[in-house]
């Protein structure tokens, strides 16, 4: 009776699988910063420049100018205007004439309907043109494609594009084709 | 005279392995710190711009970088503190990115090279001049899928 009765030792060779499967977990998730930006699709090398003639009431012309004001439809423009310049021409919803044509196009979801497919956007600056000022021009009009997309989305499937299986975000996304041209720089003064 | 007690079993005594997990522990956090850090050595300075409209880059494995800015300050005295671009981790000129897409898509497996992309990590003070000649590059060697790297912008306020 007067002996020390010993506690049993735990036994520990556990812990390290447990830490084990931690430094794999770690090892697999850790990535750098995640990166994030603005995704655009240069137009392929061309041999000459070919100038595409393009209708004029088809083209928005952005000008962003060497001190980093924005030029559109022959005046000088703030930065929030641009957004719905750009919305207004994608769209053409009053079927203006001055606005781009509408063409009937075959989608799926949507049967035959009328787009301004032939527009474009060009988008033009100048070599002192400053990069944040740029990506300010492109970003709204990304954003307007981006609302107009929603706005569809909402009224026909009554969801977020976000949330639409890949089949119909892809007839949206038809609907109203990003055209933006990044035209070669031009010196203006 | 029985002094030395033979050992029950007489087999070979068991290890002690509660310090297997701390070194598996040291090894685990210096993944962590390791795994974090791991990037190029900026020679330029990039600030990069704010955006709202963002995607994200997906496969990493498809994805490579160019970085364009002033150089950092301990290169200034060398270099002058003209815009620079960087590749892997030395400065170049527009000439060499022809070569760097290039040798940048050989290194990729044959499927997964149409899908590359190039991440522009660009300066938001930088001018277009130079971006227009990398993109102008970037045409020529047929890498056609790019990102404008951004950072979110908190407030939508213009």
């Amino acid at each position: 009776m007067g002996t020390v009765k010993k506690l049993p030792q735990p036994n520990t060779s556990s812990t390290a699988d447990i830490a084990f499967l931690l430094l794999i977990f770690f090892l697999l998730t850790t990535t750098m910063d995640t990166d994030s930006g603005i995704t655009r699709k240069l137009p392929p090398p061309v041999d000459e420049d070919v100038e595409q003639k393009v209708e004029e009431r088809n083209t928005l012309v952005v000008l962003v100018s060497y001190d980093n004001r924005i030029m559109c439809k022959g005046r000088e423009i703030e930065l929030w205007e641009l957004k719905d310049i750009a919305k207004e021409f994608i769209d053409n919803p009053a079927n203006d004439p001055k606005l781009p044509k509408k063409v009937p196009v075959t989608i799926d979801f949507f049967g035959e309907v009328e787009i301004t497919k032939p527009h474009v956007i060009s988008l033009q600056n100048d070599r002192a043109t400053k990069y944040w000022r740029y990506m300010d021009v492109q970003n709204e009009l990304i954003a307007a494609y981006n609302e107009l997309r929603e706005e569809l989305s909402q009224k026909t499937f009554g969801k977020t594009y976000a949330d639409l299986d890949e089949a119909r975000q892809k007839a949206v996304a038809a609907y109203y084709p990003q055209k933006i041209s990044e035209a070669e720089p031009k010196t203006y003064n | 005279m029985s002094k030395f007690k033979k050992k029950s079993g007489g087999g070979v005594p068991e290890l002690n392995m509660s310090s297997m997990s701390d070194i598996v522990f040291m090894f685990l956090f210096f993944f962590m710190s390791v795994t974090t850090m791991k990037e190029v050595n900026m020679k330029v300075v990039v600030n990069l711009p704010h955006a709202t409209e963002l995607t994200k880059l997906e496969k990493k494995s498809l994805v490579t970088f160019i970085y364009i800015g002033q150089p950092t300050r301990e290169n200034r005295a060398r270099m002058g503190s003209e815009t620079r671009i960087q590749l892997n981790d030395k400065y170049a000129e527009v000439d060499d990115i022809q070569d760097y897409i290039a040798q940048e898509k050989g290194s990729m497996k044959e499927e997964d090279q149409p899908y590359m992309q190039v991440s522009l990590k660009i300066d938001e003070n930088t001018q277009m001049g130079i971006v227009n000649d990398v993109k102008q590059a970037l045409r020529k060697a047929y890498a056609l899928k790019i990102n404008y790297s951004s950072r979110m912008r908190e407030t939508t306020a213009n």
